[in-house]
């Protein structure tokens, strides 16, 4: 579309005097509209003036006197400034664009709403998506976008327990957590080892769990099996009984000397089988047999949850398929592969992986269970702890450590959603309808 | 022929065999550990560790103690007001984003959508010392009303994410012809949409009631004095001691807990397999 000079330069002037917000829209005869977006600007002036200006400042020097200044609170203030003018750029944004649009429809000849009643009518109606949602995003700033702001900030700082507000002040150190963490041997030697097990125990109990429920669900679903439901509700159990409950008694039946794993079942186990003697296993204060224990009870756990998912999906697979697989001459394990597993596969893949995120982090069983015992592998972590435990340890222990742990914490979050964007791009759960 | 007939039978045979011996053991090991911390619950006298065996004496005295001697009773009351909050306020917010996410088209729905898609990845209960620094600031610590916040708010992208996809298994025709006759933004969401819904609302309370039952780092994190906690953490005083196990009383207090819980879930079993698949995978 063509426009000619006068209404090139009505847009740019409705644009140029957005730079004040509302001025735009009142050029554009949209008075109400254009009196709303001034007091918006007014009332964020008059809070930057007040108290936003000095947060800002406060967010750079954390302070300055010991005793008088809480570098915490100035830093929590700070970043909460900061939620308000990046709201306010979003805003800024918005009045530009709005300017610029409304110029357009004036200098195509179109409609413009320039009445009160209009532009409420048309605000509630375009406006019911974002009034709906405005909860979701409440909720989600204040839950999760803030506190990894926060996050994000303490990481930089030199926040622990010799560094406690309001008697001392906190300051910024740059890279220096996490240039520790990497480079420092008592932390980086600590580090490795647990992210190293974490790792190890996040691919071990998962490919445990997806195995056990695949495997499940496949061999309850063949046609000739009675007391389908019975068996069905009992595999069930794992999932709906609450997962501490499990934990904390799995945790008293591996007691070395005392449990029933040891004084029950390795016994029978001895009994039942020829030649083999077992005897007792140090469960709970031998790390490698920890391990082992925690990765079974995970499998034991979270294998509920697979074969319902599985079992559904493969109820879902039209009999023909294998019908005409069979007809080829394919075998079981052909039909399997080539039908069965690819099926599994595009359907749930996401949510297996949502599987192996879930175990990286998965406290309770680590926590409830030995405490990420036994023993110690320095800088406060146990020989079973995952990354996520330590952060704990670090951030509850008798000397905390609450920039290291902000530190590891985005070394978490920055892993986990590097690996599920990979995967999701992979499985194209990006791809939205329009 | 017949040898070919035979072995067939015998093949036969022998996977039957292998399925029923398959299944039997799976049973065996789930059932185990249940029973033994079920029947635990009943036993006299103080017992220290868990096992199966029934040769002693059977009593109620442990659901009495636990109510008369700890504060379970109390743990309950904080639990299911937790719950019961973080469920009807989560369920709410998520249901009415995920129809509109669903329903509408707006400026910055897919740019919002894939906002909702990274920050669910994000693993918040990692965000401890924020917790801890906002808490401090806001007097909140101890504060029953800070967790169920952190709770709700933790729920949402993701649980958000779920319900658009099942609201976008409901045909849109439904709500053209209910346009056509006339029906506003709020008839078409709640009377035309919204009963179509329920088995997916059902799923999302059940997970969103069941979260702080069986939560156990945050509020371990930020409930600080007995009276405050929740089952989880209440429970586990009984057993984190190694000289002084109160086992009995731990098993008492996890039936009182297991059943109801349980039974919710397979009321509703169901429907997880819709509500998981219907979502998870598409935009």
């Amino acid at each position: 579309m063509e426009y000619i000079e006068t209404d090139k330069k009505r847009m740019r002037t409705a644009t140029l005097l957005s730079i004040v917000p509302g001025l735009g829209q009142i050029y554009n005869k949209q008075l109400f509209k254009g009196i709303a977006f001034l007091i918006i600007f007014a009332l964020f002036v008059i809070e930057m003036i007040n108290f936003g200006a000095e947060a800002l400042i406060g967010l750079i020097t954390l302070g300055s006197t010991p005793g008088m200044d809480h570098s915490l609170f100035i830093l929590i203030e700070g970043s909460l400034q900061l939620l308000i003018l990046l709201l306010f750029i979003l805003f800024y944004a918005i009045n530009f664009n709005d300017a610029r649009k409304v110029a357009k429809l004036w200098a195509e000849g179109k409609k413009v709403n320039t009445s009160i009643k209009s532009i409420l009518l048309n605000m509630v109606d375009n406006g019911f998506p974002y009034l709906f949602t405005i909860p979701a995003y409440v909720a989600m700033v204040f839950a999760i976008v803030f506190p990894v702001l926060v996050t994000i900030f303490i990481a930089f700082t030199n926040y622990d327990f010799y560094h406690i507000p309001p008697a001392k002040l906190i300051d910024w150190v740059g890279f220096e957590n996490f240039t520790n963490i990497f480079f420092l041997s008592s932390y980086r030697d600590t580090f490795l080892a647990v992210f190293g097990w974490t790792v190890i125990w996040t691919v071990a109990a998962t490919t445990l769990q997806i195995t056990i429920g695949i495997f499940t669900a496949i061999v309850l679903n063949q046609k000739f099996i009675k007391f389908k439901r019975v068996f069905g509700i009992i595999f069930l159990l794992p999932w709906a009984v609450p997962a501490f409950i499990t934990i904390m008694s799995f945790s008293n039946m591996f007691n070395d000397s005392i449990g029933a794993i040891n004084t029950q079942v390795i016994p029978l186990i001895d009994a039942l089988i020829p030649f083999v003697d077992i005897g007792s296993l140090p469960w709970k204060t031998d790390p490698t047999f920890t391990k082992i224990a925690i990765i079974l009870i995970q499998g034991w756990l979270g294998f509920p949850f697979i074969y319902v998912l599985v079992s559904g999906i493969l109820q879902s697979i039209p009999e023909e398929q294998y019908e005409a697989a069979r007809i080829d001459g394919a075998g079981v394990l052909q039909r399997f592969r080539h039908v069965t597993m690819p099926a599994i596969f595009t359907i749930a893949a996401p949510i297996f992986i949502t599987q192996y995120t879930g175990n990286f982090n998965n406290f309770s069983m680590i926590y409830l269970f030995n405490e990420g015992g036994p023993g110690s592998i320095g800088a406060g972590a146990g020989s079973t702890d995952i990354l996520i435990s330590w952060i704990y340890k670090l951030t509850t222990g008798t000397s905390p450590q609450y920039s290291v742990a902000s530190a590891v914490t985005l070394f978490i979050s920055l892993f986990i959603i590097g690996i599920s964007l990979i995967v999701f791009k992979k499985t194209k759960a990006f791809e939205m309808e329009d | 022929m017949n040898r070919i007939m035979k072995s067939q039978k015998t093949s036969q045979f022998v996977g039957k065999f292998f399925t029923y011996f398959y299944l039997l053991i799976l049973a065996v090991i789930i059932i185990y550990p249940l029973l033994i911390t079920a029947s635990s619950a009943f036993k006299a006298g103080n017992v220290a560790a868990f096992d199966l065996s029934f040769d002693t004496e059977w009593t109620l005295d442990n659901f009495k103690r636990l109510f008369s001697e700890t504060l379970f009773g109390e743990w309950y009351w904080n639990t299911l007001i937790i719950a019961l909050v973080t469920m009807v306020v989560q369920v709410t917010v998520i249901t009415l984003a995920g129809y509109t996410y669903s329903r509408y088209r707006f400026v910055g729905r897919k740019k919002s959508l894939m906002f909702f898609l990274i920050v669910q990845m994000v693993p918040t209960t990692a965000a401890l010392t924020a917790f801890y620094v906002m808490a401090l600031l806001m007097g909140a610590l101890n504060q029953t009303w800070f967790l169920m916040f952190l709770y709700i708010g933790g729920g949402i992208p993701m649980n958000t994410w779920l319900m658009k996809g099942y609201f976008d298994t409901v045909p849109y025709d439904l709500d053209e012809s209910a346009k056509l006759d006339g029906a506003g933004h709020f008839r078409i969401f709640i009377q035309i949409v919204l009963p179509l819904v329920k088995p997916m609302i059902a799923v999302q309370s059940l997970w969103a009631f069941m979260t702080p039952f069986g939560e156990y780092m945050l509020a371990k994190f930020l409930l600080r004095t007995p009276e405050k906690y929740t089952v989880a953490i209440g429970l586990q005083t009984f057993i984190n001691n190694p000289q002084n196990q109160k086992v009995a009383l731990f098993s008492a207090g996890a039936i009182l807990i297991a059943i109801p819980i349980t039974l919710l879930f397979f009321m509703l079993q169901k429907h997880f397999v819709a509500g998981l698949t219907s979502g998870g995978t598409k935009g």
